[in-house]
């Protein structure tokens, strides 16, 4: 990512399919490893994408709480899905992530080994908005956090984001509550509108200066009135699909106010304390560590892997687990996301994307939830106290 | 080098079963010599005729108590056993033969055996915890050789053993299984099954069939209520689902009794 001031001077550009396949390749010639959307194994997934055959090119997807379907669309759209259960959490901030090992090398020393993290060059090809929006909530807490994480450090230390804007948002997405989508301003290096009226097109706009410079080498032209409309077109159209909304007038009070509020027992009745939601959330960022021995006691290693506040461990203190029912699991996750992830850190938690709507094995929605304890909250709950941010001192 | 209890003996030991879980030890190939070095197999007529006495530092014990003998023996090997490990769906529920937990004995006795009056047998397999105390369990049908090998390091480096009590799901996204219940429509137990086998079901295409037991909270009635109303997915199928290698397992059983006709469900 540039810094602040190399900002681009460009304007909106429009690029043939042509120059969007010249696109790929010049990233490979690069040097970046392309990750992008694929077809996996009946889902649109992020994959290694080395030419525009790769892209999910006529493949749509269907979304409803609890449910997932791959459909074809009638046209050859390369983006007309919304997304999928992969995120760039995933290359980012591993599922897994090995710190070190130690080695003995007699009866009374060892000598630990720390894991190398190789320089490698990421670009993000095709990110959603609410997924450039999760990227951005993630640096906040592992980038620019108190401690840095070594590990989500060493990974987006050379990282291109070339984000496409939605055309068909799911009906599990939120975006447009949570400010991260359809459309988006800044953010990305390259900014991408797939045009499907007329010729098969896509507006550009550079969000950076190395955006920029991209687009300076490939073929292009400057986009015109009409190009710029089709675009407006394409973003009414996804905002007229949205239909899911999270109305977040006040939600750090609305939640903290009602920690006691019924409606957490009836939540508990319905999760299965299962961990999708915080395992496909782009932004959560929870993990434990693991010890492993070799049988000899020449050796160990300490992995560092996702976990969640929806597992009994991870709140084990002392003699027992500190939130024992799935009541205070859930009331954890929830609060966390929409409320006290303000205090840390100044942002909300949630993007929007949906993903833990789509991928609760029972269809939990969190939209719905708080619409319920909107509904019914005790008019006057006592205030909560705003929790500065460490991220604020200094 | 070690940091636990030095070269500990090993007993295993079996009740009813099918001998899966102790073939697992032995089929630990990459790590058997090794373990063979690090540990004194004491008792593990599998393996050896070789045995020695007791007391034993660690049991590893197979398979379910079914008759008044094993009632008794299992007693025996708890009070020579340091650490006793239950190893199994039989060891730590029962087993597929708690299915007769759900019948009537009396009459399998009758119809199955020529000379009923030589069959000695409980009325119920029952898990070894409801006979003994247990210090570790270990699930699955079978269990997991990585698992076990994982344990005997553990208790050899003097550390908390890696065995994870959450679901399968967590284990289906560490190793980026797409989840078949909601992208294929698939009925799968994962969400409230004990983690352990890395998600092997779902990596190839399956729904899981919950060989691992219950999971730490597990909330079977909400899972089988969205399975029967949003896969269709009727009531017999549903006391199938419920009742296999962990039939008797308490999640499982209360959810499998919930799902059978009503004159039977009393
Ligand atoms: S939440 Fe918004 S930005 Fe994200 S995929 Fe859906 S429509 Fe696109
Ligand atoms: S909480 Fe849900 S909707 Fe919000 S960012 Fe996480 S997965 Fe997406
Ligand atoms: S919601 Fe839970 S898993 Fe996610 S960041 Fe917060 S505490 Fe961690
Ligand atoms: S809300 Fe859904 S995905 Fe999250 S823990 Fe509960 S059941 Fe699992
Ligand atoms: S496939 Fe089964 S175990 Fe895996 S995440 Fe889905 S419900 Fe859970």
């Amino acid at each position: 990512m540039g810094a602040p001031a190399a900002q681009p001077t460009t304007g909106p550009a429009v690029l043939s399919e042509d120059g969007f396949a010249r696109l790929l390749e010049r990233l490979h010639n690069e040097g970046y490893e392309v990750l992008g959307p694929t077809v996996g194994d009946q889902a649109i997934v992020h994959g290694a994408v080395t030419e525009v055959d790769d892209l999910p090119r006529g493949w749509g997807d269907e979304q409803a709480p609890g449910h997932y379907r791959l459909v074809r669309r009638d046209d050859e759209a390369y983006f007309g899905f919304a997304v999928g259960p992969s995120s760039a959490k995933r290359t980012l901030f591993p599922a897994r992530q090995p710190l070190w090992t130690a080695e003995s090398r007699d009866d009374a020393n060892f000598e630990i080994i720390e894991t190398e993290r190789p320089q490698r060059r990421f670009a993000f090809f095709g990110l959603r908005p609410c997924e450039v929006a999760a990227i951005a909530v993630q640096d906040r807490v592992l980038l620019h956090g108190v401690v840095p994480d070594e590990v989500y450090t060493a990974n987006r230390s050379d990282v291109l984001l070339i984000a496409v804007e939605c055309g068909a948002p799911a009906a599990t997405c939120f975006c447009r509550s949570m400010g991260t989508g359809p459309g988006m301003e800044s953010g990305a290096d390259l900014i991408l509108t797939e045009l499907l009226d007329g010729d098969h097109r896509f507006l550009v706009r550079a969000g950076t200066r190395a955006g920029e410079e991209l687009l300076e080498h490939l073929e292009h032209t400057e986009a015109t009135e009409e190009d710029l409309a089709a675009r407006r077109e394409v973003l009414a159209s996804a905002v007229a699909r949205l239909e899911r909304q999270l109305d977040t007038t006040d939600i750090h009070g609305l939640l903290m106010g009602n920690l006691d509020h019924p409606r957490w027992d009836a939540i508990a009745e319905r999760c299965l304390a299962c961990a999708n939601c915080t395992l496909v959330c782009p932004t959560c960022f929870c993990t434990t560590v693991e010890d492993r021995t070799d049988l000899a006691g020449t050796w160990a290693s300490r992995e560092r892997r996702w976990d969640s506040c929806f597992s009994l461990e991870f709140t084990h203190t002392g003699p027992a687990s500190v939130r024992n029912s799935t009541r205070s699991r859930y009331r954890q996750w929830l609060t966390h996301k929409l409320a006290t992830w303000i205090d840390q850190f100044d942002t909300s938690g949630c993007v929007g994307c949906g993903r833990c709507i789509t991928w609760c094995p029972v269809g939990i929605d969190l939209t719905e939830e708080v619409d319920v304890i909107r509904r019914t909250s005790e008019d006057k709950v006592a205030p909560w106290p705003m929790v500065p941010s460490p991220l604020q001192e200094g | 080098m070690t940091l636990g209890i030095g070269r500990p003996t090993v007993a295993v030991w079996k009740f009813a079963s099918c001998d899966g879980c102790q073939l697992s030890l032995l089929s630990a190939e990459d790590e058997l010599l090794a373990i063979a070095g690090e540990i004194e197999i004491a008792y593990f007529l599998e393996a050896t005729r070789e045995v020695k006495e007791g007391p034993y530092d660690i049991s590893l014990v197979e398979g379910s108590i079914t008759t008044p003998a094993d009632a008794e023996r299992i007693r025996e090997v708890r009070s020579i056993s340091t650490t006793l490990i239950t190893i199994g769906a039989c060891a730590t529920a029962g087993g597929i033969q708690a299915l007769r937990n759900f019948g009537d004995v009396e009459t399998f006795r009758s119809l199955v055996y020529a000379r009923p009056e030589y069959v000695d047998t409980l009325a119920d397999s029952t898990a070894i915890a409801e006979h003994v105390p247990v210090d570790l369990e270990l699930r699955g049908c079978p269990i997991e050789t990585s698992q076990l090998v994982e344990v005997i390091n553990a208790i050899l480096a003097g550390r908390k053993p890696v065995t994870p009590t959450h679901s399968v799901c967590v284990e289906c996204k560490l190793r980026g299984n797409l989840c078949v219940a909601v992208a294929h429509g698939t009925p799968c137990l994962g969400p409230v099954t004990q983690a352990g086998c890395n998600a092997r079901c779902p990596a190839f295409d399956r729904g899981c069939y919950g060989c691992f037991g219950p999971a730490e909270s597990p909330n079977s009635a909400s899972l089988a209520t969205w399975l029967e109303e949003e896969f269709e997915v009727d009531h017999p199928d549903l006391v199938r689902l419920f009742r296999s290698f962990n039939a008797d397992a308490p999640a499982f059983r209360r959810e499998s009794r919930r799902h059978e006709p009503e004159e039977v469900a009393t």
